[in-house]
């Protein structure tokens, strides 16, 4: 209270939410009361708290500060790392535990009394609490805290807004909160990587729109008067994440009081619109957005300018253009039409050039410099990333053939090229940014142990290895069991011994899945020993305070 | 009402025809802009942008 002006009052922003969450507040614990299942009262419940916890802290908060932070200290931008910091946290946090959700159904289904026998814990209700952990919650927040820190970075600004960076990284853990524990409960539209249901699909749009300003905002103030390419990347990542969003969740929820809703329409266009949805958040979210943090950090860790700046816009626009169609490739031999089939597959075999543009860019910016792979660790998992990212793009056009797609689809295969784009690049390049950011936003001079960087490395690619080399063994024997008919024209196995066959890989394929987790906890510790213990930087005191 | 629906059908149709050379000559503009040599010596800047900061 001491410090602040007789002048200070509060912002818009401040006013204005501290009223609208407590509105919230009290139509939550209305909409609680009145609830007709127990999955919403506790959701209801759940915002009702976070509502009023939201009214403290913004309150707090305005007592407690002085001015607003500068924009800029000495003429630096002030740059805005709180936002960051949290998301950061939040990252590592989602990661270890998606992981280990999905070491825990990896061994249900190697072992299927791991199931327990109970609803919370049954595969069908954890599949998507794993999925939306490492995609959407540790994912998402390794996008925000990035896209947060290279936006003002290349824009040479602070960050758009006061109270609005942290309602979105905050809003956004809470819809991760409540679409996690949704699952759990049962509560689900049953649509893949679209599970939450229609209340957390409102929450989430609003948070989405507030990123997306936020961002815009940031990059319309730039002091830069060039865009740099990875702003571009993280552009199209957040409009069409919204777009996607929208098109695929026009559904109409029973009762206002209620958790279950039904999608506007049905059948072969859901399915459709589905995986117009799945494919590009595999696109957009996946992909874009991950790229974007390639072309910042890899220069920057390799200290070496992006290698053809030219192929980045080229092969920016031609991803934009081209994957919008690719969806269809999910859907080959169902009830879509052929022409339909054949559309997704010709986009998905186009698709491969600007992905291993991409590629090659990523690995040719370090022209010069691979000598540094030799001797850091963080720099080799950025660039073996970009390696998984060049394999992955690769397999994937080829499995959307419809001939190889008729070997591979419902198999294993499958879940062994999401892995080795999700662990590989997603993962790879997350754990290489986090390693880089860490120390940046914390002031630090270095990480606290490049050796644990490296044991994290070793661990983690053996566990990779293990994972997709068990499921191709694993899908193609799958597929060839399913196909492979008797002299008279019987099937020659039942689907109990195909899944007999598989028994081995699934206990491989978890093994590997442990390995990938203990690389991700000796991240944890040497990034918490990194902020607790790290000799701090001293280079320009002035303009890298954070501004919290 | 009926002529206004016909333009629209004449104008929804032609775009349903036309956007593929339209989309195509989008993005040769812009590969065209993105090799144009006039341009080479600002790409080449922008591309050390993570370099250059404070």
């Amino acid at each position: 209270m001491s410090a602040s002006s007789p002048t200070k009052s509060m912002t818009i922003g401040e006013s204005g939410l501290t009223l609208t969450f407590a509105v919230t507040a009290f139509l939550c614990v209305f909409a609680a009361a009145k609830a007709l299942d127990t999955a919403f009262a506790f959701h209801a419940s759940l915002a009702a708290a976070a509502s009023a916890a939201s009214v403290f802290f913004i309150l707090n908060r305005y007592f407690e500060r002085g001015e607003l932070p500068a924009q800029e200290i000495n003429g630096r931008p002030n740059y805005n790392l709180g936002p960051i910091k949290f998301s950061s946290f939040m990252a590592m946090f989602w990661g270890i535990a998606g992981f280990a959700v999905g070491l825990i159904i990896a061994s249900q289904l190697a072992w299927p009394a791991l199931n327990f026998d109970l609803p919370w814990t049954s595969f069908g209700r954890l599949r998507p609490l794993h999925t939306s952990a490492v995609i959407f919650a540790f994912g998402g927040n390794v996008l925000l805290a990035t896209s947060f820190y290279v936006v003002q970075r290349t824009c040479r600004v602070r960050l758009a807004g006061d109270l609005a960076p942290w309602f979105v990284v905050v809003g956004y853990n809470f819809f991760i909160l409540i679409a996690g524990t949704g699952y759990l409960l049962g509560v689900t539209e049953g649509k893949e990587y679209a599970e939450p249901e229609w209340y957390s699909d409102l929450w989430l749009t609003i948070v989405w729109v507030v990123y997306l300003l936020v961002f815009l905002t940031t990059i319309i103030k730039r002091k830069e008067p060039h865009i740099f390419v990875a702003n571009w990347f993280y552009l199209a990542f957040i409009v069409t994440i919204a777009v996607l969003h929208l098109g695929n969740n026009p559904a109409l929820p029973v009762s206002f009081f209620g958790s279950k809703s039904y999608i506007a329409w049905g059948g072969v266009q859901d399915a459709m619109f589905q995986w117009w949805y799945g494919h590009n958040a595999v696109g957009f979210f996946l992909t874009a957005g991950f790229l974007a943090i390639m072309y910042y950090f890899i220069p920057k860790r390799a200290e070496r300018p992006v290698y053809s700046y030219r192929l980045s816009i080229i092969h920016f626009w031609a991803l934009i253009f081209l994957y919008i169609w690719a969806g269809p490739h999910h859907l080959h031999y169902t009830a879509l039409p052929d022409w339909t089939q054949t559309l997704g597959m010709t986009f998905s075999i186009m698709l491969w050039m600007p992905s291993w543009g991409g590629m090659i860019n990523g690995l040719m910016t370090l022209s010069g410099a691979w000598d540094k792979l030799r001797t850091d660790p963080v720099l080799r998992m950025l660039v073996v990333s970009v390696a998984f990212y060049g394999m992955s793009t690769f397999e994937g056009p080829m499995m959307s053939i419809k001939v190889v797609n008729s070997l591979s689809h419902y198999t294993d295969w499958t879940i062994g090229h999401v892995h080795s784009g999700a662990l590989g690049w997603v993962g790879f390049v997350s754990f290489g940014a986090l390693y880089c950011l860490v120390p940046w936003i914390w002031n630090r001079k270095g990480l606290y142990s490049l050796k644990l960087v490296n044991w994290h490395f070793w661990t983690a690619t053996l566990g990779i290895v293990l994972y997709i080399s068990a499921m191709w063994v694993s899908g193609i024997l799958q597929g060839l069991m399913w196909r492979s008919y008797t002299a008279l024209g019987f099937l020659e196995y039942s689907f109990i011994e195909t899944v007999e066959a598989m028994h081995p890989f699934y206990i491989i394929r978890a093994a590997g899945g442990a390995l990938f987790l203990i690389g991700s906890l000796i991240m944890a510790y040497n990034l918490w020993m990194t902020v607790r213990v790290g000799e701090e930087e001293v280079q320009s005191p002035v303009a890298l305070q954070p501004a919290e | 009402m009926k002529p206004i629906i016909a333009i629209e059908n004449i104008a929804s149709s032609l775009v349903t025809t036309l956007w593929t050379p339209i989309f195509f000559a989008i993005f040769i503009a812009i590969v065209t802009y993105a090799l144009w040599p006039r341009n080479k010596a600002a790409f080449d800047e922008a591309a050390s942008m993570p370099l250059r900061e404070e």
